[in-house]
Order: structure tokens, then sequence, then C-alpha cells
């Protein structure tokens, strides 16, 4: 289990938890980061900017140390017809 | 009776909400918020419906000031219209089980953006999705009009859903109501696909923004420009000028009246930048200085909005906003500040924490020329070479960075992260785009034109009345020996805080040189802002930030006149 912004970018990842206050929880949840969900990181933090990842039809960029916050465990993707 | 259009952020409640209204529309704030929401009013049946377009919502968990808001509205409504992104179901309906559990009240639910479905490879049971919900579904695609006029037919078949939810967590549910309607079927990938993915990954991310941004000033100026030169200008001087002509004949050079409507002549014929009467100076600059500037800018702007690219930049831009105590987010009230510093201060809003909220009003305060502003530098300096317009841009660019790294070691507070969900490229429907158009254009010349004529008559009168030289003389020693410009620039500033674009206007008679045009532009955009964005910010910002504001204006004014005045004398300009 690692934190989203160490996941490898191209690859898949469930969620598992996320860490913070309910605040940040809740606003990742209404956005589709939530437990159970498998993302998608389209772009990693090589170049320092946010994080981009995809769950489904959803796309969502989220800053660096948000993401630190977001536990999640790499999973086989299969092939994704809606992105 | 209340009706409430309500779902996620770019779902298309907006178009939906246009069609449903008529031409009374009032734009409002929610009592004691800066959330603002929109109102108009629908005939359907012998009944006439208020129509409230709430602000996009995820869920009725408020997790800002605009849900909270949203959830309040819902509370005194009649009828809920819950508008869904049918392209994107999964994520729409936790909203909307959401209504149906917990909000008592009659639902009908909205399946927009039907046509990109098809598009997708998406397939929805809408009957069985009725059946699942308990609540009457009706499939739109807002652009087209496709289904609106079923959705008020069906309006009054919204219901309570009479299903039983357990208390199970929703997201099962919505995966089981989302497998049972929906198939996907394979579609190979479009170019629009590529291009999306693309903008967000780097290097490529950074050249598309680039090259948008590069367009986007072309295109900009090639429309300004040309309506200036094909449209606007030929018409003032060759069908309307004559009339000038005669009226300044029948009022007589010197008189009262003639000064005040024509203005003075320059070198016995009128010169519609510097006569500066109500009927040559007072339209000539709104009308075609501004004017023309106003529409291509906001042709791009609108063009960029509905295609999903600003969201994308945002993202770009968000490692550069970082430095300035801010994040990706804000370059939206940077780009709204480019055409009128109001929207762009309205639009610091968005931002929840008051330290954002301070940082980014102030910088797009200093650092953003209003499009009036922009027209303006244009038609005084391009007569020395566009490259000079460049150089106002740039050290602008300069001071924002400056600033902005500034008040981000020295201000206190937090400014959290980016955190925004990118919507897919759509193409835009030049329907829409003009329909914006329009509203922009018409408020612009509804609340441009009087200003501007309010703003010559008032310098008129200081001038009259010696107030002009009064102040001159007061600070002169800063004008001249740290900016290097005759005291006679204090009528231009004091102008400003009225109209930029008629302060600019106001350094042309004064024969500076192009060391003196380019201080004196920049001083213009920086040191304080026209009265309507002064208004908008104190009521954002409150007093005791407006007034450190305003401080941080003057003496970065005062500070960046002189260190450019030194430089450019340095360089030789």
């Amino acid at each position: 289990m690692i934190s989203l912004d160490k996941l490898a970018t191209g690859s898949s990842a469930k969620v598992i938890s996320v860490e913070g206050g309910t605040n940040l929880k809740d606003r990742l949840h209404n956005l589709g980061v939530k437990e159970g969900m498998v993302v998608k990181k389209i772009t990693g933090s090589s170049w320092r900017g946010p994080v981009v990842v995809t769950m489904g039809r959803t796309q969502v960029a989220l800053g660096v140390g948000m993401a630190s916050k977001v536990m999640v465990e790499p999973v086989e993707k299969s092939i994704d017809h809606s992105r | 009776m209340k009706t409430l259009l309500i779902g996620n952020p770019n779902v298309g409640k907006s178009v939906i909400f246009s069609r449903l209204t008529g031409v009374k529309v009032i734009a409002s704030n929610y009592p004691g918020t800066t959330v603002e929401f929109k109102k108009g009013f629908m005939r359907f049946f012998n009944i006439k419906a208020e129509i409230i377009d709430v602000p996009g919502t995820y869920s009725l968990k408020a997790t800002s000031k605009a849900e909270e808001v949203a959830v309040k509205i819902v509370e005194d409504a009649d009828l809920i219209i819950n508008v869904i992104d049918a392209t994107n179901l999964e994520r729409n309906l936790y909203l909307t089980l959401e209504l149906i559990r917990k909000v008592n009240k009659p639902i009908i639910v909205v399946l927009n953006m039907w046509d990109e479905t098809k598009h997708l490879g998406i397939e929805i049971d809408v009957v069985k999705l009725q059946e699942l919900l308990g609540i009457p579904v009706v499939a739109t695609c807002g652009l087209t009009g496709e289904g609106i006029s079923q959705l008020v037919y069906n309006i009054n078949e919204a219901k309570q859903s009479p299903l039983k939810y357990s208390k199970e967590p929703l997201w099962n549910e919505i995966g089981d109501i989302v497998e049972t309607t929906q198939k996907l079927y394979h579609r190979h990938h479009t170019f629009l696909d590529v291009l999306q993915d693309l903008s967000i990954k780097p290097p490529f991310s950074f050249i598309i923004g680039l090259g948008v941004i590069s367009a986007s000033f072309f295109i900009m100026r090639s429309i300004g420009e040309g309506l200036i030169n094909y449209i606007f200008d030929p018409f003032f001087q060759n069908i309307y000028n004559p009339l000038i002509l005669q009226l300044s004949e029948f009022l007589r050079q010197g008189s009262f009246f003639h000064t005040v409507f024509i203005g003075n002549l320059v070198e016995g014929a009128v010169d519609y930048s510097q006569s500066f009467g109500l009927l040559t100076t007072g339209l000539y600059v709104p009308l075609v200085m501004v004017l023309p500037y106003v529409f291509s800018f906001y042709f791009i702007l609108s063009l960029l909005e509905d295609w999903g690219y600003l969201p994308r930049l945002a993202v770009l831009a968000d490692r550069l906003f970082h430095r300035l105590g801010l994040h990706g987010y804000a370059i939206i009230p940077m780009i709204l500040g480019l055409g009128c510093n109001v929207p762009g201060a309205l639009a610091v809003r968005l931002f929840e924490e008051k330290r954002e909220k301070f940082i980014a009003a102030t910088l797009m305060a200093i650092a953003v020329p209003c499009m009036a502003q922009t027209a303006m530098i244009i038609g005084v300096l391009g007569r020395f070479g566009s490259q000079y317009v460049f150089v106002v841009f740039f050290v602008l660019f300069c001071i924002l960075q400056i600033l902005g790294n500034v008040m981000n070691k020295f201000v206190k507070g937090q400014s959290p992260e980016i955190l925004i969900e990118i919507p897919p490229y759509r193409i835009p429907h030049l329907r829409s785009i003009f329909k914006k158009l329009w509203m922009r254009i018409s408020w612009f010349l509804k609340e441009a034109i009087p200003l501007v004529l309010v703003g010559i008559l008032f310098i008129n009168v200081l001038y009259f009345f010696k107030v002009i030289d009064f102040f001159a003389n007061i600070f002169a020693p800063i004008v001249t020996n740290l900016w290097g410009l005759p005291k006679e620039v204090i009528g231009a500033l004091i102008v400003g805080f009225l109209r930029k674009d008629v302060a600019v206007g106001m350094l042309r008679p004064l024969s500076l040189s192009l060391k003196q045009l380019i201080v004196g532009a920049t001083i213009l955009s920086i040191y304080f802002p026209c009265a309507a964005t002064f208004v908008v910010l104190m009521k954002e910002l409150g007093i005791k930030d407006m007034a450190k504001s305003v401080l941080i204006m003057i003496s970065t004014t005062v500070v960046a006149g002189f260190i450019l005045n030194m430089i450019l004398s340095l360089l030789g300009v």
C-alpha cells in the first residue's frame, strides 16, 4: 500500500483510505476519490504539478499534498472503454 | 411555485435553465453569503413557476459555501429538477439518491447531454432507470433543445420516490443501478480523446498551452484590429465625423456647449482621441477603441470556456501560482480580469480561504489590466511598434511575480491546494457562444459608456476649476522626479479612479516620449482599481483587508514606477 503521489504514473490502483480531516475526505469523496474506487494516475509529480487521476468518466486534479494522504493498492487494470 | 435546478457542476444546468426561463432572469446573492444563484420564471400550463439555478453541488453533505447554500435553497423548494450528466451516471447518481432519501419533495431527473452518450458508446435504459429510482426521468440535450418540451410536459409528474432505501452504503446501490441500466460499447479513440490526454501530460501539455495562448492572442488582436480598421473607424471618420463638424460650426468653437459636446479642436479639426467632448472622445473611446477588443476577447474566452480548456490551463499554471501563494485555479480570476476587473474581483469568491482571497484580489487589481485599458494601451503605444505593448505586459507580469512572491512570504495564513474536476472536451456550440457574447457586450455598453461620459465631463469640470493643477503641484515631486513624467499626468490618474480607458487616453495630448508612455501606461494599470472594481473588492475583502490592499497598491506603484523609469533610462529608451 502506498500513497497516491508515489504511485507510478500510468498505473491503476484501488483507493484504500483517505487520511486527514473530514472536510478533505468529503471533498475527495464528492469528486469520486473514495474507498473502493479504482483510479488511474495520468500525470505524476515528476513535474511537480498536481496529480491527475481518472476514474471511469471523471477526471480530477489534486495537489501533491492531498495526493500524499490518499492510500492506494496497485491493481491490474482491465481495458477501460469509457476514456 | 418554487422549482430548483440542482446537479453536479459541468452538467449543463445553465443551458437548461436558459431554455426553461424567459427573458426576466436575475442573478443574486444568497442572503449573507457571496454565493450567487440565478432566478428566472417559467410558464407551464397555467402556473407561473419560479426557477432557481442552484450552484453546482456534488452532494448534500456541504463541503463548501456554495454547497451549503444549495442545501438551504433545497429546503425552500416545492419541486426539484435534478440535472444529471448522462455520460457520467455513476458519479451523478450520488446526489440523486441523496435527494431521494433525504428530501421529502417531488423530484424529476433530467438526463442531460444525451447526444453525447451516443458518441461515447453509452446506452442507457431510461425506462429501467425510472423504475429503479421511482421518479420520472427525461433525456435531454440542452444545447439543441431536444427533450426540453418533454421535460416541461412532464414536470407535473415529479414525485417523491415511493421506493424504500435501506441504510446500505450508497455506492453499492449506485453500482447496481448503473450496471442494470447502462451498457458500454467499445469505441475507437477519437481525436478529441487523444487531445484530452495530451493536454494534461507534460511535455505536450505545455506545448498545447503555449499554442492555445498564442493563438488566442493572435486571434484576439486580428479580430480587434480588423473591427477597428475596417468597420468602426471608417464609420466614425466617414459618416459620423461630417455630422460632428456641422454641429461644431453650429455651436461655435469656444462656447460652453461646444466644449461640453465637442471638446477642443486640435488644429482646426476634431481629434477623436484628444478633443474630450461628450460626443467625440466620449463615444469614440468606448465604441471604436475599446468595444472591438471587448468583443474579440470575450469571443475567445467563451470558446475556451465552452470547449473546457480552462481547468486544464489551471493544472498547467498550478506550479506557477504556488509561488504566489495561490493555486492553479487562480488563473480564472486573472483571465476574467483581463476582460474586466469586476468579474475578476467577483471570481475571487471561488476561494474559501481569506488568505487566498486577499492575495488573488490584490494581485489581480494590480497586475491585470482590463480590456478597456489594454485596448487603449494598444491604441496609444501601437504607433511606436506593437512590441512595446508586449513590454508593458511583460512589466506587469514581472510585477505579478515579484509582488506575489513577497505576499506569499509575508501574508499570514494557509493556502490550500488545487482540487478540481477536469470536464471532458466538448465541441462549443456557436449559438451559446454568441448568446454569451451578446450578454457580455450589452453589459459593457450599458455600464461603460455612461461611465466614460461621466469621466469626461468630470475631468473637464476639474480642469475648469483648476483642481487638476492643484493636485498636480502637490504630487509633482513623485511624478516628475521618481517616475519621470510631467505633472499633468495627475489628471490621468484622477480620471483613472473612474475609468481606465479614458485615463490612458489622456496620455496622448501630453506628447510623451516612448519611455514615458511605457511608465505612464504601467502606472495607470497598477496604482488603483477603477471605481466599479473598488466597490466589489470592498465587499469581497472587507474594510481592513481592502485598506491593506490599497496600501500595497500605492507603495508598489511608487516603487515600480521609479525602478521602471530607471531601467528604461539605463537602456536608453
